[in-house]
């Protein structure tokens, strides 16, 4: 690699030019790197929804609510291994924009159903020992400060208390971990006992049912036969699999992926004139010392190759300082405050990242190296 | 001062007539430019686009009534003999049939979206024949208005445009039944037509919902009757509510999705910006280096340093202006009407909406644009300006 | 592989035409050339703007190709030569010494004369212990770090030169050494062509305008209008 002095040395040349263009190919490789992390926010909640696990929601509409004597019938479906309801509690705690989701539970369905929340043995204990205990996921805990033993008041818009008030307390008796990076942390979970006896109306009543199905392959069969099995009742169901449900969320929010291709196309696009036409000035100057090369007895291709490895070097440095700029943004945390409880940027948009550079390296430097090639050395000189 | 100006003159005219030579680089800054102009404004454009359907004409002298303690339609809920109670407050207009109040009921349906297929939540509202008064502009583009106390729906615009099976003649699956779609609607733009409409008392018993509404819409006298109306409600003994505003309640509707997508937008708008201002900045200094002679040979029989900045100045700005103008016209002819669908948090249903790109918008990204040509061009200016002139005329 | 002639004629020039096209004219600059040139020669080449002098140097240093004819280095046809081993061959074969220098302005003098040898398979120490040797014979061992914008006129051509003959050149082809130079730096770059000539055994053919310089070489010659002659034509 011989040649890697003399590519770099070409780059000093104009270092404000080659340091402004440098720039702008690290913007947009920060862009990239953070609208990357944005919509795996978006993605997440999809890839790490269980292959086995279905969600059985009422047919009509999604805030009708279900009785809690269809689980024992679900269960009773071929292939269903478990049925765990949950249901939308929808509180505020302090001030709207706070937002997380509280969801009362049966505690040892919960940990039957998803595995990938980890708890420790003594705190699953605790909250099995204490009603109005709450089972808080890391990422709200540190959102808020919160310890174990801290009382948490919640303020309900939907649920009233049996003595009218909306003010519910919960003490902090557990935290769960998740397993994988995707997984969710930012859920507050209690007890169903405490909600149903505590609640005005509704009693009986459950938004929703995660179901576990035994063999993965079969889940549309399943679903299809829960959904029979309530057929023509009052209350008819809808059974999807859990990644399609989370996904038809995000799909109502928007078609995030289409709108961010967009723009990246449209920045990517934008920074490659830019890019390009450094390199065609580049080479534009310097004729002569091209000339020069050839004539001391480099190859025309060996001059192409030499231009288009400035290209590259130009991009790499760029592309790797924005990417880096960009994993360091996004590890700041959710801008959003809230709205995605998991951001991270993904390891396949660094390798994504890497490949795009080497296209615009080659895109942004082609026509300029083809130049380089094609320079007569008597003319050049002669200039 | 008529010499330093008509040296100004002069010089920027000879620089912006020797622009074509600088095609290359003066198109990439140009083209630059025009790209982030046209994102930020297209970005921009959904969240004025969700803001618009969220306001109406008559914000302020509408009110709505809500149970006190709700945030949303939604999670409210009212006897019918409260909402009697809350039509005969003060300050509401009247008309021949009586005081122009609307109880209504607002649920959810599931429906596909027509462009991907999965569900979303799609409002439907049960509502009385005052809803349509209150409502900005409401009338009938297709087919016909349903007939009270059949199992009837009409739908909104935006609606039948973004959810499946909503064209006159096909119906929705309400529980057992099928409702039949007589006639599609419009209302100004508004959310209204984000819904599907259908009379109250055959919502009331599909949903079990009893005499129960959620909300009172209501058309004041005028805006100032609000006050008083306000007052009479929340002293009311009988009464447990909270009136709003129609533009307040509005407000807080949008505030999540239009905080959202504004501070995403600017966000990249900032970030491209950045990446154009360098862009320019990088032209500028070549367009500059390439007249370093031209430059110096002026200041040498006696130009002044202030007209050469000014000169340098104007051909950026001109760039990013023409990049602006360029940039805002490709949002408007690609994005402005697009229609399309987002969710609602506060009542997580769907609202339909049309990108909105406004003269505001366009104002701003052509400002915008030529604040990046304004940062692009000063450097390199002064530079121009500053260079020693026998160096600069050594130059080859 | 052609053989090698054991004869003394390192240059071997014949019947060579070059024709440029200039728009929709041609000009004929070169027209039935006849040049031999024996090895170890110190060749001056005079001749008024426009003479076909430069383009002379060009064939025979393999930049250009005629429009008829031959060129042979060496025993070997080098008009036949591709464009790649064209450039191979430019090389091992030839050093170039120009008259504007034509040094890479973002190495230093040492990495500048070190460029040709990028072309070989040398290691790394190699490659900087030759080039080293190159900047002593010119003189230039002090300057070594220096870039060009840090060195006087004189001090790039000498960088020049070592730039030439670091790779060990059959053939020396200047273009105008002395051109842009003043008398005395000048005079220093004539004196070091002479010594490597003389004590080298280098083959030098020098491009020039200047009687001076053209009375260092051990032969002069004149082209006006394409032809050569031992004579000036005023």
């Amino acid at each position: 690699m011989k040649y890697v002095y003399l590519i770099f040395s070409n780059l000093k040349r104009k270092k404000l030019r080659t340091g402004l263009t440098l720039m702008s190919i690290m913007v947009a490789f920060l862009l990239f790197g953070y609208l990357a992390a944005i919509r795996q926010a978006f993605d997440a909640g999809v890839e790490v929804a269980g292959a086995d696990r279905l969600i059985v929601r009422h047919k009509v509409s999604i805030i009708q609510l279900l009785p809690q004597s269809y689980e024992a019938r679900i269960e009773q479906v071929d292939g269903v291994d478990n049925a765990v309801a949950s249901t939308w509690f929808g509180g505020i705690y302090q001030e709207r924009g706070n937002f997380f989701a509280q969801i009362p539970v049966v505690p040892e369905e919960l940990f039957d159903m998803f595995p990938e929340y980890i708890v420790s043995d003594e705190q699953k204990a605790a909250w099995l020992a204490t009603r109005t205990g709450a089972l808080v996921g890391r990422g709200t805990m540190e959102r808020f400060g919160w310890k174990l033993g801290d009382r948490i008041p919640i303020n309900a818009t939907i649920w009233r208390k049996k003595d009218g008030g909306t003010t519910w307390e919960f003490d902090i008796v557990a935290v769960y971990d998740g397993a994988e990076k995707g997984t969710d942390t930012s859920q507050f979970f209690f007890r169903y006992d405490y909600f149903d006896e505590s609640r005005a109306n509704g009693h009986g009543l459950v938004g929703w049912y995660t179901v576990r199905v035994s063999d993965p392959d079969r889940a549309a069969e399943v679903a299809a036969a829960i959904d029979a099995e309530f057929a023509n009742s009052p209350q008819e169901t809808k059974t999807e699999p859990e990644g399609a449900f989370i996904q038809g969320f995000a799909n109502q929010i928007g078609n995030i992926a289409f709108i961010i291709i967009s723009i990246m196309s449209a920045v990517f696009f934008t920074i490659l004139l830019v890019a390009g036409n450094t390199m065609a000035y580049t080479v534009r100057e310097r004729t002569s010392e091209l000339a020069v090369l050839k004539a001391i007895g480099f190859t025309d291709r060996g001059v192409l190759g030499l231009v288009l490895g400035e290209s590259l070097a130009l991009t790499l440095v760029g592309g790797v300082l924005g990417l880096c700029l960009a994993m360091l943004l996004v590890s700041m945390g959710d801008p959003t405050d809230g709205s995605f409880p998991v951001f991270y940027m993904p390891a396949s948009a660094v390798v994504v990242g890497c490949g795009l550079i080497v296209a615009m390296a080659f895109v942004a430097g082609i026509l300029p190296a083809l130049q380089a090639q094609r320079l007569q050395i008597a003319d050049a000189l002669r200039r | 001062m008529f010499n330093w100006l008509s040296q100004v003159v002069s010089v920027t005219q000879f620089s912006i007539r020797s622009l074509p030579q600088r095609k290359g680089s003066s198109a990439a800054a140009l083209i630059g430019i025009a790209g982030v102009v046209a994102v930020m404004v297209g970005v921009l454009s959904i969240a004025q686009g969700v803001l618009k359907t969220m306001q109406s004409s008559a914000g302020d002298s509408n009110a709505i009534v809500l149970r006190s303690g709700s945030d949303t339609e939604m999670m409210s809920g009212l006897a019918g003999d409260d909402t009697r109670i809350i039509a005969e407050a003060p300050g509401i207009a009247r008309d021949a049939d009586g005081a122009i109040a609307s109880p209504e009921l607002f649920v959810v349906i599931n429906l596909p979206m027509r462009s991907t297929g999965t569900d979303a939540n799609v409002p439907l509202r049960g509502v009385q024949a005052t809803a349509m008064k209150i409502r900005d502009n409401f009338k009938m583009v297709e087919g016909r208005m349903f007939e009270w106390g059949l199992n009837e729906v009409i739908v909104g615009k935006g609606a039948r445009a973004q959810f499946a099976g909503l064209d006159v003649g096909s119906s929705i699956e309400v529980g057992q039944e099928r409702w039949p779609v007589v006639g599609v609607f419009e209302a100004n733009g508004g959310l209204a037509e984000s819904e599907i409409w259908v009379d109250a008392a055959v919502l009331q018993p599909a949903y079990r919902r009893g005499n129960s509404y959620q909300a009172v819409y209501v058309k004041l006298d005028d805006r100032a009757a609000y006050e008083g109306f306000k007052d009479t409600l929340t002293s009311d003994p009988r009464l447990n509510v909270k009136p709003m505003r129609e533009s307040e309640y509005y407000d807080s509707q949008s505030a999540t999705v239009y905080n959202l997508i504004t501070g995403l937008g600017t966000l990249i708008a900032v970030i491209m910006g950045l990446g154009a201002v360098f862009g320019a900045l990088n032209t500028m200094y070549t367009a500059v280096s390439s007249r370093n002679r031209e430059i110096a040979t002026l200041r040498a029989l006696g130009f002044r340093a202030g007209p050469v900045v000014i000169s340098v100045l104007s051909e950026s700005l001109l760039l990013a202006f023409v990049g602006g103008l360029l940039g805002a016209g490709l949002a408007w002819l690609a994005f402005d009407g697009y229609r399309a669908a987002t969710l609602n948090w506060a009542s997580f249903s769907a609202i339909t909406f049309a990108f909105d790109v406004n003269l505001r918008l366009l104002a701003e990204g052509i400002f915008f644009a030529m604040l990046i040509g304004l940062v692009g061009g000063l450097f390199p200016a002064v530079r121009a300006a500053r260079q020693p002139i026998a160096q600069a005329l050594r130059e080859l | 592989m052609t053989d090698k002639k054991v004869d003394g004629t390192l240059v071997r020039v014949s019947g060579v035409d070059k024709i440029f096209k200039r728009g929709s004219e041609e000009i004929h600059v070169l027209g039935g050339l006849d040049l031999e040139i024996p090895r170890g020669e110190f060749l001056a080449l005079m001749g008024p703007s426009g003479s076909g002098k430069s383009t002379l140097l060009n064939l025979v240093g393999g930049l250009d190709r005629p429009s008829e004819g031959a060129v042979e280095i060496d025993g070997q046809r080098i008009d036949k030569l591709s464009d790649r081993k064209l450039a191979g061959w430019r090389a091992r074969h030839v050093g170039l010494v120009f008259q504007f220098y034509n040094l890479m302005p973002v190495l230093s003098a040492q990495k500048n004369v070190e460029l040709p040898l990028l072309l070989t398979k040398l290691s790394k120490t190699e490659r900087k212990k030759r080039a080293s040797i190159a900047l002593d014979i010119v003189g230039l061992s002090h300057r070594a770090g220096h870039y060009p914008r840090q060195l006087s006129g004189g001090e790039q051509q000498r960088t020049g030169i070592a730039r030439a003959i670091v790779t060990d050149p059959t053939l020396l082809l200047c273009d105008e050494p002395t051109g842009d130079l003043d008398r005395k730096s000048g005079d220093e770059i004539l004196d070091l062509l002479q010594a490597l000539n003389r004590e080298q055994g280098k083959t030098i053919i020098m491009v020039t305008h200047d009687i001076h310089a053209a009375a260092r070489a051990s032969r002069t010659l004149y082209l006006n209008k394409g032809q050569l002659s031992t004579e000036a034509v005023d």
